[in-house]
């Protein structure tokens, strides 16, 4: 179970999401899972091997080593990333639910149930409406929540994000204050701003999404309420769906319709 | 997710690109990722562990390391190989914008069957209208990301060249003392390897961009030189009502007699059988 299998279990996910969702997972899976383990994971491999203090009592640099680094930024990351991930797997299940429901619907010989076989239960998109909706939702809340807490945690565990190249230890066994220092801070410096601002644009991209999914619900309570007033009109829907086609038309011809029905 | 994955998700972008786009992502994957993975970096693998100064002072060689490679050349290749490659996705979100919008119009006319669904998926789209302006967009940041890429690397490490001894005098080095550099003539010729593919796909976007551009000019002189293209300029026509009237007119026409029937009664309009001169 490593990142690709992440990689493989999201991707089922990214069929019901809205185009932000997309774009927030491919974010997620280039700018910080790829950039984690080709790069990141490299820079922060000696850490420990090359964290030198200026003396040589045995376990001083062992005891400075844990006191300023309780837990590594890599495996802060790892942490962040997956607990950011995971809350897609709510609405996953949700997706699956119905499908279940739908297939159950469908042996037992439903006549409401719409489909024709099995593959197309399987194969159908679900609108992000009803109790979908609150779930995609909630999933989104927790997305932010979790990113937050981390965003701070690492705030609060490195004061700053800055790494300092030297950090001046007392700690028993040492003899007295002694000088210890860093491997690589710069370029330590380098990658942990970078994911910062790339959590940030993912925290954007998040609010954003939950911004149209609201908007979407008012506007769809609204189109509800309206439409109740007036008579369904059969006259209406024709032109409704004319409107629409004209629409699609005129958007894609330049491109590609006339050359593939033809 | 790595390397591998990342050649996975760009070789569906790949069916929409233009030849020069093609080769220019053979030349990223084969001629630089590749090269980084397999050969590169073993060569930087112990940079820093056989970076040795000339002291005993505990911390002066990381101190000193740290001074001369703030951030360690294999890591900017794989950023610059990310963010280069990163624009391309732009493009395969537009066509998959399209395909779906293409998929919804063949679900509104009926023809939601199997074989037509296949076939929007399969079928190549041809880089015009919105989605030349995507493409080009893409080609630009690929170049400005490159220049931006190259421009660093000369700022950190000027002239391209690895030194074999470097002076340093950083607290806590005790005065200025020696460092000498691992594999310093290896690391010169990988780097001026890597910068030479650089310019090479420079070299190609570019000519991405030139080409795109010409076809773009052709098919506008095209349009002005064909008597029956509609009125007004290259964007201008596109709007018209009457040119969207015949798309549909000859959609309709070529797909379903009971369709057009009902245009006929709702609308009145005559049918034209222009075909859809922007393709």
């Amino acid at each position: 179970m490593d990142w690709g299998a992440l990689h493989t279990i999201l991707g089922g996910v990214n069929k019901h999401s809205t185009s932000i969702g997309k774009i927030w997972l491919t974010v997620l899976f280039i700018f910080r899972i790829m950039i984690l383990v080709v790069a990141a994971e490299t820079v922060w491999g000696d850490e420990q091997d090359d964290f030198v203090c200026n003396t040589l009592q045995p376990g001083c640099k062992n005891v400075c080593y844990d006191h300023f680094f309780p837990i590594s930024h890599i495996r802060l990351w790892a942490l962040q990333l997956i607990f950011v991930s995971t809350p897609a797997l709510l609405v996953a299940m949700h997706v699956a639910y119905r499908r279940h429901e739908k297939k159950r619907q469908f042996r037992k010989g439903d006549q409401k149930c719409e489909f024709k076989d099995i593959e197309e239960i399987r194969k159908q998109r679900f609108r992000i409406e009803g109790p979908l909706w609150w779930t995609y939702t909630s999933s989104i809340f927790f997305r932010l929540v979790f990113e937050a807490v981390f965003m701070y945690a690492f705030y609060f565990m490195y004061d700053g994000f800055r790494m300092p190249r030297l950090m001046k230890c007392n700690a028993w066994p040492c003899p007295n204050t002694v000088d210890c220092f860093v491997s690589r801070p710069t370029e330590k410096t380098v990658f942990t701003i970078f994911m910062i601002a790339v959590s940030s644009i993912c925290i954007l991209l998040n609010v954003a999404e939950f911004c149209y999914l609201l908007a979407k619900f008012f506007l769809r309570r609204s189109k509800n309420a309206g439409n109740s007033k007036q008579q369904p009109n059969h006259e209406n829907k024709e032109e409704t769906k004319q409107n629409e086609m004209n629409e699609l038309i005129s958007d894609s011809c330049q491109n590609t319709v006339i050359g593939f029905t033809s | 997710m790595n390397w591998a994955g990342l050649y996975t998700v760009l070789s569906g972008v790949n069916r929409h690109s233009t030849a020069i786009g093609r080769i220019w992502l053979s030349v990223i994957f084969i001629f630089r990722i590749m090269v980084l993975v397999v050969a590169a970096e073993s060569v930087w693998g112990d940079e820093k562990s056989a970076f040795t100064c000339n002291t005993q002072q505990p911390g002066c060689n990381s101190v000193c390391y740290d001074h001369f490679f703030p951030i360690s050349h294999i890591r900017l290749w794989a950023l610059q190989l990310i963010l280069v490659t990163t624009p391309a996705l732009l493009v395969a979100m537009h066509v998959a914008y399209q395909q779906h919008q293409e998929k919804k119009l063949l679900v509104l006319t009926g023809h939601a069957d199997a074989k037509h669904m296949e076939e929007v998926k399969k079928h190549k789209m041809r880089i015009a209208g919105s989605l030349w302006w995507t493409y080009v967009c893409s080609v630009v940041f690929r170049l400005l990301f490159e220049a931006v890429f190259m421009y660093i690397f000369y700022m950190l490490y000027p002239g391209y060249q690895m030194m074999r001894l470097v002076k340093c005098e950083a607290y806590p080095c005790p005065n200025t003392v020696d460092c000498f550099i691992s594999r310093p003539t290896e690391k010169t010729i990988f780097t001026v390897f890597m910068l030479v593919t650089s310019s090479v796909c420079i070299i190609l976007n570019m000519a991405e961009l030139v080409y795109l551009v010409v076809r773009a000019c052709a098919r506008r002189s095209q349009h002005h030189s064909n008597p029956s293209s509609a009125k007004g300029s290259f964007y201008g026509h596109k709007h018209s009502s009457e040119y969207k009237q015949n798309e549909i007119n000859q959609l309709l026409t070529e797909q379903d007699g009971s369709l057009k029937d009902m245009l006929r009664r709702n609308s009145g309009l005559q049918e034209k059988g222009d075909r859809c001169s922007a393709c």
